[in-house]
């Protein structure tokens, strides 16, 4: 079981290779990526740099190029399949049909993995992303309970990497559409979820409200502590009642699965957040590679120390953490 | 331009079921798809007999489309996806790749539903190869890219090959989860949900803590708050070659809402009403471009 790190810059590249990423995901500095933020990502030079600095430890680089273009756009993740291909990288994560198509026929040696935002999360789906274009792993969305996951990795014609640890998102990646909704933005069209240019935080004598293009997504009180407006996770209003009408600010933390998810067969273990910080990384990374070692070496044995869950819960959005959907009761 | 009815996306009742497909069988729809493709877990009509009532249907002269799950979890989800997909006769729309590959297995043509990620006409055609027939745009996407895609698919030589469907009525699709708002309202856990989500014909409207409807919360979908209308923009998808467009089913006034789509685009164009759109909770931004939210502002 393998662990795959997130890169934002080159100096989070550092961290999660020096504290034993078995691979780092990084993305190009544009809308070709799903963490298109402003002064993340990296360039032709950095990333050649990234690279010599990874495959110098011995650990893999994939690039992630897997928003989905519109035809004003192609040519620009045509020509990131092409830069990707010639930086030597050990796989492209890719979720758009058109954009695997150009890059199974054109570099027919380059690995390929479905990203998560190519939203298969059923063993047909699988086999069309295998059949078309030899996808050799895919990462699956964050919708699948334990015994969802199991069934799946039986069945499956391509190695499966899940999340472990990071943002949660609520909704089957891919086929979200609720930042485009409220802000025009998509992480499907533009590589972004609730971006911060649509963000207004505005601070009223009934405490501080946070704002995407207008709509108030939450308002905290002076004692509350203040969460990015992820969309998903506001305080609305239903029928009166005023809560977090779809989910909480909280992170997925699936570490004490780790036994079921090696058992299940599942290849890789992958952590989100490009868009954090070299701390978060080193920290998380850490923790990671302890847990996966003592899982692998002991896994009848394995639980999740103290130590780890507190230090993951202290990097978490609100600081908490949950098994998301593989746990049945969070459904 | 040709009308057609999308699928029920709220949980009804049986005989409500029955009733609304009844009555639009003298509607001057040209299309309709049905089936379940929300949650696997509603059964008013089990798969075998959403065939059953598809093949009454297409009796009428109509054009019946089965429409699969879109979320498909479970290995008894894809069972229901695969009966659908082998009924042996009616046109299936995919709504998952799972399902377009159980199509493509077949060699049988399909229709692309809305959730299908077709964002460039590079996809758009490789899909064709394998037997897409029609597509429903992404409904995030806007005019400039529908027009971009359907000039490429020129250049392409498929556009005479493939229908174009736009979602042009109706509560916006806009996220599936593994987790149930419904139940969650009700504070009932998804396994034991008891069905709460039957006691909302058009879903649980979602406002923000200003009282703006923001979503709606339908099951594990989630949908605009507001109900998006392309009325006045049916002209222009014609000029750029939508073939159809497609009304999704609300509990209330629908059959109205067929007749006057059918009014203006089929008799008298210039009498659509604006002015009421206009002071309706309508959008219609996705299409020009902005936040899908944003209201109808100018006339176009």
């Amino acid at each position: 079981m393998k662990l795959v790190c997130p890169a934002g810059n080159f100096p989070m590249l550092k961290a999660a290779v020096d504290h034993g990423a078995d691979a780092v995901y990084i993305g190009f500095k544009d809308d070709t990526n799903a963490r298109h933020f402003a002064g993340l990502n990296f360039n032709d030079g950095t990333s050649q740099k990234a690279i010599r600095y990874a495959h110098g430890k011995g650990c893999r680089v994939y690039v992630a190029i897997n928003t989905y273009p519109q035809p004003a756009g192609w040519a620009r993740w045509q020509k990131a399949v092409d830069v990707a291909a010639r930086l030597g990288i050990d796989a492209l994560i890719v979720a758009d049909s058109g954009v695997l198509a150009y890059a199974a026929e054109t570099y027919p040696d380059l690995p390929l993995h479905l990203s998560v935002q190519g939203s298969a999360t059923n063993i047909e789906a699988l086999k069309f992303y295998h059949h078309q274009f030899g996808i050799k792993r895919a990462v699956i969305p964050r919708v699948l309970s334990m015994a969802q996951v199991k069934q799946l990795a039986e069945q499956s014609p391509v190695e499966l990497e899940v999340f472990g640890f990071g943002s949660l998102c609520v909704m089957v990646e891919g086929r979200c559409l609720l930042s485009s909704y409220a802000t025009g933005e998509s992480p499907n069209t533009c590589g972004a979820c609730s971006p911060a240019k649509a963000v207004r935080w505005v601070e009223t004598p009934n405490g501080t409200e946070a704002r995407l293009n207008g709509v108030l997504i939450d308002r905290f009180g002076s004692g509350e502590k203040a969460g990015y407006p992820v969309v998903c996770k506001g305080r609305y209003q239903v029928a009166g009642d005023t809560y977090h009408a779809l989910e909480e600010p909280t992170s997925l933390n699936t570490l004490e699965l780790l036994p079921q998810l090696q058992k299940a067969g599942i290849k890789a273990i992958k952590i989100e957040g490009r868009q954090r910080s070299v701390a978060y990384v080193s920290k998380v990374v850490k923790v990671w590679r302890e847990a996966i070692d003592q899982c692998l070496n002991s896994p009848e044995t394995f639980t999740p120390r103290a130590e780890w869950m507190a230090a993951l819960a202290s990097v978490s959005e609100g600081t908490q953490t949950t098994l998301g959907a593989y746990n049945r009761p969070w459904q | 331009m040709k009308l057609s009815l999308g699928p029920i996306l709220y949980f009804w009742a049986r005989h409500t079921i029955e009733d609304f497909y009844q009555q639009c069988l003298n509607s001057p729809l040209d299309i309709i798809y049905l089936g379940e493709t929300v949650c696997a877990k509603r059964r008013s009509l089990k798969p075998s007999e959403w065939i059953e009532l598809a093949r009454a249907l297409s009796e009428s002269g109509k054009q019946i489309v089965l429409s699969t799950l879109t979320l498909v979890e479970a290995g008894s989800d894809l069972s229901s996806v695969k009966q659908l997909c082998k009924n042996g006769e009616l046109l299936v729309e995919a709504n998952d790749f799972g399902a377009a590959q159980l199509m493509i297995e077949q060699q049988l043509p399909f229709v692309a539903g809305p959730s299908l990620n077709i964002y460039n006409a590079n996809t758009l055609k490789l899909l064709h190869q394998k037997g897409l027939i029609r597509w429903v745009m992404p409904v995030e996407l806007n005019a400039n890219t529908l027009a971009d895609i359907l000039s490429d698919a020129q250049a392409f030589g498929i556009a005479d090959h493939i229908e174009t469907e736009v979602f042009s009525y109706g509560r916006l699709p806009l996220a599936y989860s593994a987790r149930c708002f419904t139940a969650r309202y009700r504070n009932i856990p998804k396994d034991n949900c008891q069905f709460v989500c039957q006691n909302y014909p058009e879903g649980l409207p979602m406002h923000s803590q200003e009282g703006e409807a923001f979503f709606t919360i339908n099951g594990i979908q989630t949908q605009s708050g507001r109900v998006q209308n392309l009325l006045p923009h049916w002209l222009q998808m014609q000029q750029l070659g939508v073939d159809i467009m497609r009304l999704s089913p609300q509990s209330n006034q629908m059959q109205e809402v067929i007749q006057e789509f059918n009014n203006h685009i089929r008799k008298d164009s210039q009498s659509i009403d604006n002015q009421a759109i206009l002071d309706g909770e309508n959008c219609d931004g996705y299409w020009r471009g902005s936040a899908g939210m944003d209201k109808l502002k100018t006339l176009p």
